[in-house]
């Protein structure tokens, strides 16, 4: 067999490993549904009626937000998956062996972006089900699913480097908890232009306000605008920074 | 017994690393002939972790020629990777996968056909008594039986050399002979195994070469018996019924120091029939009667003593993770 038949043979197996792992644990998968369902609920009912965004009602406006949120939810997930990998041992074990350098990464990357989809997937069935409209054509469905597993995507990456960084679960909790964050100051929730001026200028630029403009512009069937270009710009940066990160985190473990 | 034609499983010349300022191996040299089991023997922070790491190809030497298999661990660490088989200091098994699953992921990793895959583990885990808990996850098993899953799952490629880092720290003494009698069928099968241990018993019940390692130098290298032979503590112990014995035996034995409080004396022997039964002679002849007598061989306890000045094993943790699991 030729490198690249074994990289994609030892990637499979450790996807196989990653997806056996989440439906051994469910409490991931369960937690990336269940926490933006909460939220989606409480936002859309709680504070719904009290939130003005210009034109349209408000569910159709939060959806691509939750979406974003699940997503960040989600590396938590994985950046602890991986940093638990890395300090059991199991890391260094396939580390002796003769496979595919990069597979047990690609395969936490792989199996998160998997576990990811399917929660959010889950998650706008219940928006739907709550009185979700979106207007978007199949076309338009096929860029938003496009651009979700990009983001995804981009997001693993970082995550999995995270792991690999902190090398302690708590650690990666900790840090992933930044993500998390990053939602609620962008236009995920509500829109920007009622922010602090010095906010703005942060909300407006940073990569999620993008993303989930991007979204909601494809779901609502309204101009996406600069939004799509730049939001696939942001997610594949991101996906390469994190690789990179990731790789160099793995391998640092050589020169301890 | 090894073939001194064939070249060595493991040659190390010159290894060196450090952590930062800290040396933890200072010009390590050493041979292991293929079919023969090396113990690196040495206290926690000695530097056994570390060697294993770099030999595995885990981690980069700062200098030295590491060849394993006949491969440079530098150069050609894959070769390396895909001849041995490493079961290290903290149990490597997947919590979340049952021991039937967690040896099928090796196998896939190993690439074996999907049939001699199950074929392997069903023989593994019969071999080491884990048949009845192939289906249960391996985060349920004990001490004992996680540690022979983590030995079955570096056997499932067939390595030529196997390396046990600290196989035994932390097991009770039942799980501990049942893991050295796997060690020793291991050696019987002709694989080579590289073994680090800070049991001074462990190394003698299943070494055929023990390399002892103090501060990260070799400080003595040899086979059990040849260590035994650099300490000269073997002495016969015997003990009197009365002071008035006591006294006179020792007078006989040219006023030897003297042990009032137990009545005992100890008298340096090599531990032979002859030596004995001279010994015995002279204290008939005197009509001195023995109490009682034991003999004591020296053991890699005083070798260890004599050579590195401390016996106490878990004295000095250093930079290896010394946290005991």
């Amino acid at each position: 067999m030729s490198t690249l038949t074994y990289t994609l043979t030892d990637s499979s197996t450790m996807l196989r490993r990653v997806l056996r792992h989440t439906t051994r644990n469910p409490s991931t998968l369960i937690m990336a549904i269940v926490l933006p369902g909460v939220i989606l609920l409480l936002l859309n009912y709680g504070f719904g009626g009290a939130i003005r965004t210009s034109g349209g009602r408000y569910i159709d406006y939060l959806v691509p937000g939750i979406i974003l949120m699940g997503a960040c939810y989600s590396a938590s997930a994985t950046a602890v998956a991986v940093a638990t990998d890395s300090s059991q041992g199991i890391i260094d074990r396939f580390r002796t062996m003769a496979i595919a350098r990069s597979a047990v990464l690609t395969g936490h990357v792989l199996g998160s972006v998997l576990r990811a989809m399917l929660g959010t997937a889950l998650v706008v069935l219940l928006a739907l089900a709550i009185g979700f409209r979106p207007t978007a054509n199949p076309l338009h469905w096929l860029a938003v699913t496009g651009l979700a597993a990009l983001m995804l995507f981009a997001i693993a990456w970082i995550a999995t480097a995270m792991g690999l960084a902190t090398g302690s679960a708590s650690g990666a909790a900790s840090l992933a908890a930044i993500l998390q964050i990053l939602p609620f100051l962008s236009g995920a929730f509500v829109p920007t232009d009622t922010m602090p001026g010095w906010l703005q200028a942060f909300t407006a630029n940073q990569p999620m306000t993008h993303i989930v403009s991007a979204l909601r512009g494809l779901l609502t069937d309204t101009p996406v605008g600069d939004h799509g270009w730049i939001a696939v710009t942001w997610c594949a940066g991101a996906a390469i920074a994190g690789y990179l990160w990731a790789r160099t985190a793995y391998r640092r473990r050589r020169d301890r | 017994m090894p073939d001194p034609s064939l070249p060595p499983a493991i040659a190390v010349t010159g290894l060196r690393k450090s952590f930062g300022e800290h040396t933890v191996l200072d010009g390590v040299d050493l041979q292991v002939a293929p079919g023969t089991v090396f113990s690196l023997l040495g206290p926690n922070g000695a530097g056994k972790t570390t060697a294993v790491n770099i030999l595995t190809t885990l981690i980069r030497a700062n200098a030295g020629d590491v060849w394993v298999a006949g491969h440079s661990v530098a150069k050609e660490p894959d070769a390396v990777r895909a001849a041995i088989g490493v079961t290290g200091q903290f149990s490597a098994v997947d919590p979340l996968l049952t021991g039937e699953e967690n040896l099928a992921l090796m196998g896939d990793l190993h690439h074996l056909p999907r049939r001699e895959t199950h074929r392997r583990t069903t023989e593994l885990l019969e071999r080491f008594d884990l048949a009845d808990a192939a289906t249960r996850r391996a985060g349920t098993y004990s001490g004992g039986m996680t540690r022979r899953l983590d030995l079955a799952m570096s056997l499932i490629g067939e390595p030529r050399i196997l390396f046990l880092d600290e196989p035994t720290t932390g097991l009770d003494p039942r799980s501990r002979h049942t893991m050295w009698q796997v060690i020793h069928d291991l050696a019987t099968s002709g694989v080579t195994i590289f073994l680090t241990t800070q049991y001074l018993d462990e190394a003698d019940e299943l070494a055929d070469r023990i390399a002892l390692l103090d501060h990260g130098t070799l400080v003595a290298e040899g086979t059990p018996d040849e260590l035994k032979r650099l300490v000269t503590g073997g002495h016969i112990s015997v003990q009197f019924t009365d002071a008035a014995s006591l006294d006179a035996a020792a007078r006989a034995l040219g006023d030897i120091p003297r042990d009032h409080d137990t009545l005992t004396l100890q008298i340096a022997s090599d531990g032979s029939v002859a030596s004995l039964k001279a010994l015995l002679d002279r204290f008939d002849d005197r009509s001195i009667a023995v109490e009682k007598l034991s003999i004591h061989t020296p053991d890699l306890d005083d070798v260890f003593f004599a050579l590195t000045g401390h016996t106490d094993t878990g004295a000095s943790a250093g930079d290896e993770k010394a946290t005991t699991p």
